[in-house]
């Protein structure tokens, strides 16, 4: 069965990206503009990964993971957050608030599908 | 087109921030103290910086990189907002709305370095440059294969891994894949049930992996947990040592991974059991250490013996004699599976059809692979031409260097042995007539060095060989007046350039000023053409006067046998080159519009090409059909078809040359034996058109 994935970030022309590469790929993609967005959207929809910003408005990307990371049914879901080259230090606070791994943009949408197969298969 | 469509969505997206982020700095221009407009104008001029790079916005990525800077010191409380901030912030909105128009606008206008040069002065640490740099690293790293080497790798993950979305077991599927591996899990960490959390991880892991992948791209593995997890990665074998008495002990592996300690390990080493029981039975490591050392040993043993087994078997070597008697069987083995195929096909015996089918197929392999093994490389000749280019230089007095390219390509054998002779010919010429003095060469304003460059390539079934000089040239008009001193063409002959340099393989034709002992008295370049088309090859010249020459060599794969297109004309049955082939089509000839110039013009596709009737080539006249077939084949990038009775279809065609006999015979190549033993003669395409034109 395909897989859901959620991407969630302010940028519409990111959401289009990653929507764009990752359904190519024959996953379903589900968007939210930041994570109070997202997690309106969770409560329904089963979910298999998610990308996520994590400079958004409303609520960051951080504090999305450690949210997500409350619900049970993303206890164990991968979470891959996009970081910028200047945020080196949010990897580790990303990383400690429960995140899978992460892509830094600017990124390739190949790169996207790499990280995408690596940590869901 | 997909870029397009981002660039797009982008693009208004941007606009969009763009408005946002003006009425933001006015905001802020009235309250320089609101950190909310900060945040705000600081976000959106990160996600002009984030997605403008992604979507080929570089430039403007470049410009707003150190206004957002400059936006976070405010942030963080490290720099107060002043009005001239506001004012430039402004102005830059200005110019990234130009910039938004197109990609390729750097940010280099007045406006933008007056820009660029305020906010880079409001951060204390000027380093602009640096963070452009680093903007290529990315999650995963290309490395380069290197040769298959062991390794361990001890992957003890952080308990909360799980929680953290990784789950270990991909990683260990991701390893092995990368090439051979075992994988043992050590247990011995997880608690008893009770005192188990079960979303957490106990266990760790020892794999042993054989790869031709590097220690980096292992690394990559684990890119998203080394920083949490004890990884440990070690090279145990790197295969390439042929000492077979090298490999580890149990006690040695266990040793080095920390397992047991020297003292443990000599204390009951003194007792004579086997080791792994000894150590498992005194409790001082625990059984999956043991059986996670005694893998790791047999995976070594194993890929050694792996590796010592192809070594072994890699290389033959066969007297040269011997696979020419191959060919020749393989040769009659084509003839007679046609004749099978016939048989069958004439008694309509299923049984015996699927026989001959079998039989058809088992023979093209047959062919193919003995085809392949009388294939050996180019280079050694090559390498002939060095030593002779060394020599003949210092005779000359003059200063020449070969380089050679394309040593690996392949040939079969016999082009090889025959292609020696005139190419050496050609190498001679290029060093003597080719290229110029050393002082001459000073004087035209090149190197005083000149270099011949000897390339090989595969086109298609063929091979390129090329002789290329940055010699003189040839002078077109020396040649044209050579060739009519000696009679070889009229005065008043209008010849294209390559005509004229088809004139240097004439026979008898020099026009060095003095015969030297290199390139003797010009006697060699028509045998050169005699040669290589003997070869069923072909030879071009081409050249530039005052830069060089190039002269190609166009060289059939093999000798033996070919793909060709059997064809009838009459009773009478021919092969064309199926290589040469593009298509077939039918033709029904009106009446009226014969004519007998031979040569006609029909319409494929929109498209003229002329054709010929192989009839009328080889004078035969009865029992003309109705239908009949024209076969289009391309030439030097030019289409010509040859009018037939009737196409039958492939053949495998073994080449029986003529006999001194019929060495004059222009238009036929060769013949062939058919299935049913009848003859067919082998059309020599390239000869019946230039014969033609």
């Amino acid at each position: 069965m395909a897989k859901t994935i959620l991407t969630v970030d302010d940028s519409a022309s990111i959401r289009q990206m990653v929507k764009f590469t990752l359904s190519k790929e024959g996953y379903n993609i589900i968007e939210a503009c930041d994570g109070k967005d997202a997690l309106s959207k969770v409560g329904s929809a089963s979910i298999d990964m998610v990308v996520t910003d994590l400079n958004m408005p409303n609520m960051d990307g951080i504090t999305l993971i450690r949210e997500l990371r409350k619900l049970p049914k993303f206890k164990f879901i991968p979470i891959i957050m996009l970081t910028t080259e200047s945020q080196d230090s949010k990897k580790a606070e990303g990383k400690s608030a429960g995140a899978t791994g992460w892509i830094v943009k600017p990124f390739k949408p190949e790169q996207l599908i790499t990280v995408t197969k690596k940590v869901l298969r | 087109m997909a870029v397009d469509v981002h660039q797009e969505v982008f693009i208004q997206e941007a606009q969009e921030l763009l408005t946002e982020l003006e009425s933001s700095l006015l905001e802020l221009e009235s309250d320089t103290n609101d950190l909310d407009v900060v945040a705000r104008i600081f976000r959106a001029m990160h996600t002009i910086k984030g997605s403008g790079a992604m979507f080929g916005f570089e430039n403007i990525a470049h410009l707003v990189h150190d206004i957002e800077t400059a936006y976070d010191k405010v942030r963080n409380g490290e720099l107060k907002v002043t009005k001239d901030m506001v004012d430039y912030s402004l102005r830059s909105v200005d110019v990234i709305k130009f910039m938004l128009e197109d990609p390729a606008i750097k940010a280099d206008s007045d406006e933008a370095v007056e820009i660029l040069t305020f906010f880079r002065q409001l951060q204390n640490d000027k380093k602009p440059e640096a963070a452009a740099s680093k903007e290529k690293v990315s999650a995963i790293k290309e490395t380069q294969a290197s040769d298959l080497r062991t390794f361990r790798i001890r992957f003890r993950p952080s308990q909360l891994i799980l929680m953290q979305g990784t789950n270990p077991e991909l990683l260990l599927m991701e390893l092995e894949e990368m090439g051979e591996a075992k994988i043992i899990a050590h247990t011995s960490d997880v608690p008893p049930l009770d005192e188990m959390d079960p979303e957490k991880c106990y266990t760790f892991w020892d794999i042993i992996l054989s790869t031709t992948k590097t220690e980096d791209d292992i690394k990559d593995v684990f890119i998203f947990v080394e920083d949490d997890s004890d990884i440990a990665i070690n090279t145990v074998d790197d295969l390439d040592i042929e000492d077979e008495h090298n490999s580890k002990k149990l006690g040695e592996i266990l040793l080095e991974k920390g397992d047991i300690s020297q003292e443990a390990l000599n204390k009951l080493l003194s007792e004579k059991k086997m080791l792994g029981q000894m150590l498992v039975e005194s409790g001082l490591v625990k059984p999956e250490a043991v059986e996670s050392a005694l893998q790791e040993q047999k995976h070594v043993k194993d890929m050694r013996a792996k590796k010592a087994a192809t070594d072994s078997a890699s290389s033959l070597r066969v007297p040269s004699e011997k696979l020419d008697i191959l060919v020749d069987l393989v040769g009659e083995m084509v003839t007679v599976q046609a004749r099978l195929n016939q048989t069958a096909v004439q008694e309509v015996n299923p049984e015996l059809m699927k026989i001959a089918e079998e039989v058809e197929r088992l023979v093209w392999e047959l062919r193919d692979n003995t085809m392949s093994i009388r294939m050996i490389q180019i280079g050694s000749t090559f390498s002939k031409y060095k030593r002779l280019v060394r020599d003949l230089s210092k005779e000359l007095n003059k200063d020449i260097e070969l380089l050679t390219k394309g040593e690996d390509t392949e040939l079969d054998k016999t082009v090889i042995e025959k292609l020696g002779d005139p190419l050496v010919h050609l190498v001679r010429n290029s060093l003597d007539h080719g290229i110029e003095a050393p002082n001459v060469r000073e004087k035209a304003g090149k190197p005083r060095k000149g270099t011949i460059l000897l390339t090989a390539k595969h086109s298609g079934d063929s091979v390129l060989i090329e002789i290329k000089d940055d010699g003189k040239g040839i002078d077109r008009d020396v040649i044209f007046n050579k060739a009519v001193e000696k009679g070889i063409i009229s005065e008043t002959a209008e010849l294209s350039d390559k005509e004229v340099y088809e004139l240097i393989f004439a026979a008898g034709f020099s026009t060095a000023a003095t015969v030297s002992s290199v390139s003797g008295r010009g006697v060699g370049m028509d045998v050169v053409k005699r040669n290589i088309e003997a070869l069923r090859g072909k030879v071009d010249v081409d050249s530039e006067l005052g830069k060089g020459t190039t002269i190609t060599l166009k060289l059939p794969l093999t000798l033996a046998i070919i793909d060709g297109l059997l064809v009838q004309i009459a009773e009478q049955f021919f092969i064309i080159p199926l290589s040469l082939v593009k298509e077939c089509i039918e033709f029904i000839e009106k009446k009226d519009k014969k004519s007998d110039s031979g040569r006609t013009i029909i319409k494929v596709r929109d498209e003229l090409i002329p054709y010929l009737r192989l009839r009328d080539i080889f004078g035969i006249k009865d029992n003309v059909p109705a239908i009949q077939q024209v076969v289009i084949v391309e030439l030097d990038d030019r289409k010509v078809g040859f009018m037939v009775d009737a196409v039958i279809g492939d053949h495998q065609t073994v080449i029986k040359s003529l006999g001194k006999s019929f060495k004059d015979v222009e238009c036929v190549s060769g013949a062939t034996v058919l299935g049913d033993g009848s003859v067919a003669l082998i059309i020599d395409i390239a000869k019946i058109y230039t014969s033609i034109e």
